[in-house]
């Protein structure tokens, strides 16, 4: 605030000042003093442009950041090999018996490719290096392919198998072959046999499915994203299905039918002051109260989704209470007059005028949901889970906490791993919020 | 009998009762006459009838078996276990029975043959579990079939049932509270039974790996909150820093500069960042910031941790900026155009009126704004847990590594815990400050725009 004395002296020296100077004086200072006002008020101005600017940059940096680390994860490196499936190794006893056949050793077959494949590699070192070219999990297709099809037995096939997860780096661009061999994962033979696979057209990139279909593993190569978004949607279906109804009625409640009293009051504040409460702290209400002493099982997709409604509840409330405030009194005064019951008002009126709003703040809740993750970790759906969850009671993990997961691995791999899933899980946000904008735009009603 | 499938049965009792009660009550119109309420009414209300005493039944059933299965387990369990301590009792469930029922290991056939016997018991349990609750169903339904009768108020006591349900409804919102309090309360007071209070405030050393032997290094272990909060603190002020003016210079420009079609674009842009979650940015600071800062400081002479707060600080006030924004949007659309207009008659450009009339109108909404986000910042989790460091140090350098409430509490709890050793225990007193302490700043938040805001109708 002005000193009100201050003011009046400076009005005073002014006013002693216009009567001393010219005219053309007096302009002159104006002008002067008015140039000083625009350059602040363009300078004020700047700033806000810069702010915004500052915000859009971020956003560029950060999506260019995560698609140019991510992108190349969609695709997977495959080698090719001529895998002769020796009867003794595959099925030494001869009797095609699936289950004694899926322990032989696979990862014979693959070496002695490989030996047939560079003959000049003889050192015990250098063969080492040189079996580490294929990925340890491809033994399993090949298990898979014998058991399936025995007749293969005893022929020699060509087979793509997928390659180690430094050599699909290496492929990809993301090892430096500059670098001295002491400084790089990959080192100087293993980039040479390489060459000479690529050299015969053994080596391709193809489109990783591995990475949508399986589970996670220790192992980037074969590691993927279908256990995590299965555990999201066991932890979305049970959060929806308890938040959306509950959420709902009490805000039917809330609006419509409370008294103003102080419960009411207080169940107000308390709503507001939830919605502001840390994500964390309902962590540690879900392991306390879920699974401490309820003795529900730890990493399940349902305590996840109980621990997510509590915390989305509070958003559908407030979004469904501002919907059904939107809906002008008339409509429930002519419900009323033609004898509806209080009841009949709500449901038969006032609710699907307001459904479209309801439904966009309970899209926008799920979506939060989605993204939440230190809940997740409270309640112990971050343990290393390979398995594909089957029901909302296995142990599961996110898609958010799979993030937080792989981003801790100190694989490389696990680098591009780690932003592809983000990719996939920011187009599942977009999809949600677009649905919502959508929902807003086409059905919501203004009276 | 599983869950889903006593669901079911309960579902497919109810629409039964649902179709007896409406056939009862047009039966009982055409034998008097006119029926009060609508023959659906009177069914809805005996399935209504039906459904109170099952609630009441599981609910109870749920309160007291959380515990009874333990109790049962131990009382399976061979002698020197009963007698062992509470530590002994807890491992042997935790690490060696329910292992074993989930069959994941069976190697002994002492433990192969209580196994049996817990599934057993269990196998009972749910048995016992869901007669009761079909004896309560079936009791209800006919309850509500016997007041079945023309004259009966069937809608209005069908109503004010759903009104009760209604109720019950915006009341979780209190239980939730109370849940979190509770929850966190318990076990705090457990962990200052362990280590004093005035040591865990007071304290400026943290160190809560406790040895597994007494006479190793380290094996007290050291629980003073101080290093936590400063830490958060320093972080917090960081990315305040950050998103405080350019927040607030956004929300500026967009509510008094930008046309509405720059605003219509604008917006949802700064949304964007607001719809990404948190361990997202997490990523993005521990992989793409926190690295640029380091060889930026290694360029010009600085040592800069690659875990400094430096970037989760800053990385978290873009996270806020949207936060910011939007608040301090809705407080300055909120004062009335005159005060603009008057401002403007007197000859002020508009950045003066923006300064000295609009900024102190809407200054209780942008305090509680950034009051609020203060909060979030506090209480923001995965950010700090990656990019942030483990290491508790007492320092005011943004270059340096610091720790925070939230990323001790994750690691605590995260991985193995022992629910007697203060290390599990410190982190609910650790949730339980870092509750108070936004709660605080949110009703402090409330109370500034509630008092302060100036009525201009």
């Amino acid at each position: 605030m002005i000193d009100s004395t201050a003011g009046k002296n400076t009005n005073k020296t002014l006013k002693s000042f216009n009567d001393i100077l010219p005219v053309e004086e007096k302009t002159r200072r104006l002008n002067a003093q008015l140039k000083k006002r625009h350059r602040k008020e363009m300078r004020f101005q700047m700033y806000g442009v810069i702010s915004l600017l500052l915000g859009f940059l971020f956003l560029v940096v950060f999506f260019n950041s995560i698609i140019s680390k991510g992108y190349t994860a969609f695709q997977q490196t495959f080698i090719s090999l001529d895998i002769e499936f020796v009867e003794d190794i595959v099925d030494p006893k001869g009797n095609r018996d699936a289950k004694e056949m899926l322990r032989s050793d696979y990862s014979k077959l693959i070496k002695d490719a490989l030996k047939k494949e560079f003959p000049s590699v003889k050192k015990r070192k250098d063969r080492k290096a040189l079996n580490k070219l294929i990925s340890s999990g491809a033994v399993y297709k090949l298990a898979d392919l014998v058991i399936e099809s025995p007749e293969l037995i005893g022929t020699t096939q060509t087979l793509w198998l997928a390659s180690d997860d430094e050599i699909d780096l290496l492929m990809k661009g993301h090892i430096d072959r500059n670098l001295p061999e002491s400084e790089r994962r990959v080192k100087d033979n293993s980039i040479t046999w390489v060459d000479e696979l690529v050299a015969q057209d053994r080596v391709v990139k193809r489109f990783n499915h591995t990475f949508f279909n399986s589970g996670d593993s220790r192992e980037p190569e074969q590691a993927g994203i279908m256990g995590a978004i299965k555990g999201s949607f066991y932890v979305l279906l049970v959060t929806i299905l308890l938040s959306f109804p509950i959420g709902l009625a009490a805000a039917v409640y809330l609006e419509e039918f409370a008294p103003k009293n102080r419960i009411t009051d207080v169940i107000e504040v308390n709503i507001n002051n939830l919605a502001a409460v840390p994500s964390i702290v309902y962590g540690l209400l879900g392991l306390a109260v879920f699974i401490n002493f309820f003795g529900l099982p730890r990493s399940a997709a349902v305590v996840g989704g109980l621990v997510l409604s509590l915390r989305t509840l509070p958003t559908i409330i407030i979004a469904s209470r501002a919907a059904i405030k939107a809906v002008p009194p008339s409509i429930r005064s002519a419900a009323l007059g033609v004898g509806a019951s209080e009841m009949q008002t709500v449901y038969h009126h006032v609710l699907p005028a307001a459904l479209p709003g309801i439904l966009t703040g309970t899209i926008i809740g799920m979506a939060q949901a989605l993204g939440e993750t230190a809940p997740l970790l409270m309640i112990g759906m971050v343990a290393f889970i390979v398995d594909i969850p089957q029901s909302a009671m296995d142990p599961a993990t996110a898609l958010p906490v799979q993030i937080y997961l792989w981003a801790d691995s100190p694989e490389r791999a696990f680098v591009e791993k780690t932003s592809a899933a983000i990719m996939v899980l920011l187009a599942f946000l977009t999809v949600m919020n677009l649905f919502a904008v959508y929902l807003r735009k086409r059905y919501e009603r203004r009276w | 009998m599983t869950t889903t499938s006593i669901f079911l049965c309960l579902a497919l009792l109810g629409f039964g009762f649902y179709l007896l009660g409406r056939w009862r009550a047009m039966n009982a119109s055409v034998i008097s006459g006119k029926l009060h309420s609508l023959p659906s009414f009177h069914g809805a209300y005996v399935a209504m009838c039906m459904f109170v005493p099952v609630l009441v039944v599981i609910i109870a059933w749920l309160l007291y078996s959380g515990n009874s299965v333990d109790q049962q387990l131990l009382n399976a369990a061979p002698i020197e276990i009963q007698e062992a301590g509470q530590l002994d009792q807890t491992k042997y469930l935790y690490s060696i029975i329910t292992p074993a029922v989930q069959g994941l290991e069976v190697s002994d056939s002492a433990l192969a043959a209580q196994v049996t016997n817990f599934q057993e018991l269990t196998k009972r349990n749910k048995l016992i579990r869901f007669i009761l609750i079909l004896l309560a169903a079936v009791l209800g339904g006919l309850w509500g079939l016997l007041k079945i009768k023309p004259d009966f108020r069937a809608r209005n006591q069908f109503e004010s049932g759903v009104k009760y349900l209604l109720m019950a409804c915006s009341l979780i919102a209190i239980l939730t509270t109370i849940g979190i309090v509770l929850s966190v309360l318990f076990e705090s007071i457990r962990f200052f039974n362990k280590v004093p209070l005035h040591e865990f405030l007071f304290g400026t050393q943290w160190s809560p790996q406790i040895a597994i032997r007494a006479d190793q290094v380290g094996s007290s272990g050291a629980f003073g909150v101080i290093p936590l909060v400063t830490g958060t603190l320093l972080i917090a002020t960081l990315a305040m820093l950050v998103a405080a003016p350019i927040g607030l210079m956004a929300a500026i420009y967009l509510s008094e500069y930008a046309s509405s079609r720059v605003r219509s674009v604008a917006k949802p842009m700064l949304e964007i960042l607001a719809g990404i979650p948190t361990v997202v940015y997490g990523f993005f600071a521990a992989l793409t910031v926190a690295p640029f800062l380091r060889n930026w400081g290694d360029s010009v002479g600085l040592t800069i941790s690659s875990e400094s707060a430096l970037a989760a600080g800053v990385v978290m006030g873009v996270m806020i900026i949207p936060y910011v924004s939007s608040l301090s949007d809705d407080a300055i659309n909120a004062v009335p155009n005159s005060l603009r207009e008057g401002a403007y008659g007197l000859g002020s450009t508009k950045s003066e009126t923006i300064k000295q009339v609009i900024f102190p109108a809407a200054l209780p909404g942008i305090v509680s704004a950034l009051l609020l986000a203060v909060s979030r910042a506090i209480g923001e989790t995965m950010i700090v847990v990656m990019a942030a460091g483990l290491a508790a140090n007492l320092t005011a350098n943004p270059f340096e590594s610091v720790t925070t409430i939230t990323v001790q509490i994750v690691t605590l709890l995260v991985g193995d815990q022992e629910f007697d050793s203060p290390k599990t225990l410190a982190a609910f007193a650790l949730g339980l400050s870092l509750f108070i302490v936004t709660l605080c700043l949110n009703i402090i938040a409330l109370r500034v725009v509630r008092k302060y805001r100036e009525r201009y109708d």
